[in-house]
């Protein structure tokens, strides 16, 4: 085979692998976070937790009760989203009439909380999962993993199926009113406060279901939440949050950046999202596919 | 409710104005001597400087978020970046602590004009993950830098003579070194938030739309404000580092940066005491606490929760409220 740039393929299709799966957890809780601060005005801190108790909840179910990882990709999502059901209607709906930023002050404090239990509980250093797909295939220029080609179509289909209940069904169209006008879709007698729990949930349930496909391809850890969540924070700025499209797109091409990175300037490779997003607020500061308050 | 209208929502410091003039002054003063007589009725000079490091770290951070209303979760960066500076140059170079303190302040400075440039070009939650990321692009940084001694940090960095005469290597001198230097700061930042420039800040806090149609250039104090704020918390973070004789990667991590935004929550936002005091109540629970490991990120956490939930403008903040009300 040819050599890109005196790179040889393998490593360069590798890295680009990785940088997609990367940029489908990017993508997965971008998406999360954009459709909870949408109707609720709360930036979720407590996303990282919530993904990495996704992944915990898989091996949990795995290591203690021998509930196969398949059922946990459905279970777990429901779970957790359960339990951030409980957290908007214990705490934050206290807080929706206050400034945004004791939203994620007090976020930050549930992620704290869950982050301490779960190094109590587990200590710093990860957990093994074993890959429910094991093997791979080879394509001649690159050795394919399943799982990790998995991981890659799995949420592209849940990312496009979200954009498209979001932006082409009825339901989709009383949230997207409601993060509009909340007072006004209201007044025609649809139950407000309950999507805006509903919709946290499933903000929840989508950093959950990240953390569950994550399990088997990083070590599960109780630090793999609050690592991720920065530079989650860094796609969100980037993107801007006006978009749902915005957020995949940028995800996933952050993902790709990153990996390609990896390949020709290694040393950068971690701070890479961060220069992009130093650039973007230079030039567009709303984001690329936000709109400038 | 709705993101179009910020305004409507009360400010994120609803803290009423605290401690005017003389009495102000006069609780100062209060709080100098007894921080100057506390090593001798049993206070341990190592400690009572951890808390006044601290404390000056979270009342440059309470002037922005108190007095411009701009939460910053990246503060981190200059405490740690600063420690780093101070270590480096009084080990390796060899340089007396009050130029190690005056390197490390002036990297602050530079470093709060790179990144509030950047970072004030977005407001409120925004602005909170921006200085967020680009604290952690700071955190890589000297992970990988040479200069920072990596995992281990920069060790054992020599208590050198203040301006070559006083010896440091006594904690209680040292102590008294390190009130000096608060109190200097305290003073700058008192005097900042009681000049014409902190009315403009608070201006700016309440109502910007109304600061930018009088004619001022908002970005510009939001801009000096920052760069203040940045320095005070390189002093903060140069001065611990001379202190414990450590610069660590701790000090630049995004937990840091969470938990000066404890301290100034616990104590009160917007007020000129509470991160005083919120430092000292910090700080005090996690040397009590030291024995219980991960336990004490739970209990900062629910801290957090229950300050939100319960006590928003802080001990000082409630307890100002409560003199109101009664007098």
């Amino acid at each position: 085979m040819f050599e890109l740039l005196g790179i040889p393929p393998q490593a360069f299709f590798g890295q680009l692998l990785l940088g997609l799966i990367n940029g489908a957890f990017y993508a997965l809780l971008s998406l999360g976070l954009a459709v909870i601060f949408g109707l609720l005005n709360v930036i979720n801190f407590t996303h990282g937790a919530q993904y990495m108790m996704g992944a915990f909840g898989a091996w949990m179910l795995l290591n203690w009760v021998g509930i196969p990882f398949w059922v946990s990709l459905v279970v777990v999502p429901l779970l957790v989203g359960a339990f951030g059901v409980v957290l908007e209607r214990v705490f934050l709906k206290h807080l929706y009439h206050l400034d945004h930023l004791y939203g994620l002050l007090l976020t930050f404090g549930l992620a704290l909380i869950l982050e301490g239990l779960f190094r109590q509980q587990f200590g710093s250093s990860g957990q093994p999962f074993s890959n429910p797909i094991p093997g791979g295939t080879n394509l001649g220029f690159m050795f394919l993993p399943h799982y990790r080609a998995f991981i890659v179509v799995f949420s592209l289909v849940v990312c496009l199926a979200t954009w498209y209940m979001i932006e082409r069904t009825k339901l989709g169209s009383y949230l997207r009113a409601a993060t509009e006008r909340p007072d006004l879709v209201q007044a025609f007698g649809i139950n407000v406060p309950r999507m805006i729990t509903l919709t946290y949930g499933f903000g929840v349930a989508l950093a959950a279901l990240a953390g569950v496909l994550a399990a088997p391809a990083y070590q599960v850890s109780p630090l793999m939440g609050s690592n991720l969540i920065i530079i989650v924070f860094a796609v969100v700025v980037i993107g801007g949050m006006g978009s749902i499209m915005g957020s995949i797109l940028t995800g996933f091409g952050l993902g790709i950046v990153e990996g390609l990175t990896k390949v020709f300037y290694p040393e950068a490779s971690s701070i890479v999202i961060f220069v992009i997003m130093v650039i973007v607020l230079m030039i567009k500061p709303a984001g690329l596919f936000g709109k400038q308050k | 409710m709705n993101a179009s209208a910020p305004a409507s929502t009360p400010p994120v410091t609803a803290a009423p104005h605290v401690e005017s003039g003389n009495r102000g002054l006069l609780l100062f003063l209060g709080f100098v001597a007894l921080m100057a007589l506390a090593p001798f009725v049993g206070g341990y000079p190592v400690f009572l400087m951890k808390v006044l490091c601290f404390a000056l770290f979270a009342c440059a951070f309470n002037l922005l978020i108190g007095y411009v209303g701009l939460l910053s979760f990246g503060h981190a960066m200059f405490f740690g970046m600063s420690a780093y500076v101070s270590a480096h140059t009084v080990k390796v170079l060899g340089w007396n602590p009050e130029f190690g303190i005056l390197a490390g302040a002036a990297v602050a400075a530079v470093l709060g004009l790179i990144v509030g440039l950047i970072a004030i070009r977005r407001q409120g939650i925004y602005f909170a993950m921006v200085t967020l990321a680009l604290s952690q692009m700071v955190f890589f940084f000297c992970l990988q830098a040479p200069f920072t001694g990596g995992e281990d940090g920069i060790q054992s960095v020599p208590r050198r003579a203040l301006f070559g005469v006083i010896d440091t290597k006594n904690d209680l001198t040292m102590f008294y070194v390190v009130l000096a230097i608060f109190v200097i700061c305290f003073a700058i930042i008192y005097r900042t938030i009681h000049s014409p420039f902190g009315q403009v800040l608070k201006a700016i806090r309440e109502n910007e739309p109304r600061a930018i149609s009088l004619g001022y250039q908002v970005d510009r104090y939001k801009l000096l404000a920052f760069v203040l704020s940045a320095t005070l918390a390189g002093v903060a973070g140069s001065t611990k580092a001379l202190v414990f004789q450590l610069a660590s990667l701790t000090d630049v991590t995004w937990q840091m940066s969470g938990e000066v935004v404890l301290m100034t929550l616990v104590g009160g936002m917007g007020t000129v005491f509470g991160p005083v005091v919120g430092a000292a109540v910090i700080i005090g629970m996690q040397n009590y606490l030291s024995g219980l490991g991960e336990w004490v990120l739970v209990v900062q956490g629910l801290i957090f929760v229950v300050v939100v939930l319960l006590f928003r403008r802080g001990i000082v903040g409630e307890i100002a409220a409560r003199f109101k009300r009664g007098g």
